[in-house]
């Protein structure tokens, strides 16, 4: 198993252990951290959900394509679920490899793949009393325009003449 | 025998607001029911025209067919009925709804035999009576010139609903002989019950589990249900239709038995069905 879920505090120590071979010369890890800030909104709290099944089959996927382009030694995710404070981790990901150059690579393909393809929501809790779950509130308020409002937007920033 | 010749309406000025989309595109056996109404109103009357409300003469489930378009003020199926009655003022009217898709020509010829052996004494109208409740069914009903006057009458007076007025004024009220012949289709929930036995659609149970923006917007994370949608595609349809999902489909995955699935797989009975909103982990 390459990914995994956890309920509490991820235990960082005994995940980087289960990355340790004498064939190993280095190790990278990432962690993401509950930031204060997101799109202008001052957060308070995150809360994170999955669809637990589903995840764990795509994120051992990912795990094991990684293992597979990287010529890395080990490599592991662990992804928190539940609500979240300021400043708490919701995600690690670990990788062993003979030299740093792929392990960071692969690092950094497995963080990359796991935001885009597993299913796990975020919800944000806001200053103002909002809330809201990311990538989805916005999209549904302009549900006919699946994501062309995102280029809209850049259009609109590089092109300040234009009204508004 | 009366005299006067019969012309029908159909009233689909609606606003389907618990059904989430217009119930005269509605299709049973391949056809909206407008055109099923429409069809089975020309069988028995000489001329049959659609009532619309003035900004839907352009709608295309409506424009193809003649229509009455409202000609007094006010809302609801009671405008119609006057509206036709001034429009043709020496003809009665069969008066149809457009979501009776359970209506037979059995259920009309009744109807119209028995307005007909009534003459003169037809009053103001000839309806059934509802199988639930015993009240006049205004909206399958054959209405006379003669109610025109009291009709404007009632209105004026802060009227609007055509069952009152009939319960008010009296009309000649018939027994149904069918008792599911007027059930009414007015939500998701009952389209589907009607597209099993009219198209004998099969039902089948999936479970259906909802994650994230999709389970606050359908206020529970899981629910077996019955369905006649046999692709995850028509599935989302029905439960955008039940739920008003915000999402788009093209902003959603799916997913069968906890694997990715097209959008387009046959479903089978006892599929456990997952719709994914965009993801954020990380």
């Amino acid at each position: 198993m390459h990914f995994r879920f956890t309920q509490t505090a991820i235990d960082t120590e005994s995940a980087r252990r289960e990355l340790q071979t004498l064939s190993a010369g280095g190790y990278v890890s990432f962690e993401g951290w509950v930031r204060d800030l997101n799109e202008g909104q001052e957060v308070t709290r995150l809360e994170y959900e999955a669809f637990q099944e589903l995840a764990v089959k795509e994120g051992n996927r990912i795990v094991a394509e990684a293992l597979r382009r990287f010529p890395i030694k080990q490599a592991l995710c662990v992804h928190r679920v539940g609500s979240l404070e300021l400043g708490e981790m919701a995600v690690w990901v670990g990788v062993s490899s003979a030299h740093r150059s792929e392990a960071f690579d692969a690092c950094r393909f497995i963080i990359d793949e796991v935001k885009h393809r597993v299913p796990i929501w975020k919800k944000e809790h806001y200053r103002s009393g909002d809330s809201g779950w990311v990538n989805c509130e916005r999209c549904a308020a302009a549900p006919q325009h699946s994501h062309a409002h995102h280029r809209q937007d850049r259009l609109a920033v590089s092109n300040p003449k234009e009204p508004v | 025998m009366s005299s006067l010749a019969l012309h029908g309406l159909i009233l689909a000025g609606g606003s389907s607001t618990r059904m989430h989309r217009d119930k005269a595109a509605l299709k049973y056996q391949g056809r909206s029911q407008l055109d099923r109404a429409f069809e089975l109103a020309s069988r028995h009357a000489a001329k049959v025209f659609v009532s619309v409300r003035a900004d839907q003469t352009l709608d295309p489930t409506r424009a193809q067919r003649p229509m009455i378009v409202d000609s007094v003020a006010g809302e609801g199926p009671i405008v119609g009925i006057r509206s036709a009655l001034a429009a043709h003022p020496r003809v009665a009217w069969l008066v149809l709804a457009c979501d009776l898709p359970f209506l037979s020509d059995a259920a009309i010829e009744y109807l119209v035999r028995e307005r007909n052996s009534a003459g003169s004494a037809a009053g103001f109208a000839t309806a059934y009576k509802s199988a639930h409740d015993g009240l006049p069914e205004p909206l399958c009903a054959i209405w006379e010139p003669a109610a025109a006057e009291a009709l404007a009458d009632y209105q004026a007076g802060g009227g609007h609903c055509p069952r009152k007025f009939l319960i008010r004024h009296g009309a000649r009220l018939l027994e149904p002989q069918d008792t599911r012949a007027l059930d009414n289709v007015n939500t998701p929930e009952e389209y589907t019950q009607a597209l099993a036995t009219l198209d004998r659609v099969p039902l089948m149970q999936l479970k259906i589990q909802y994650y994230a923006l999709m389970r606050e917007q359908a206020g529970r994370s899981e629910e077996t249900l019955e369905t006649s949608a046999s692709t995850p595609a028509g599935l989302y349809e029905e439960l955008v239709a039940r739920y008003g999902f915000t999402l788009s489909r093209e902003q959603l995955k799916v997913a069968v038995n906890s694997e990715f699935s097209d959008w387009s797989r046959p479903l089978k009975l006892g599929d456990a069905v997952v719709f994914i909103p965009p993801v954020a982990g990380g």
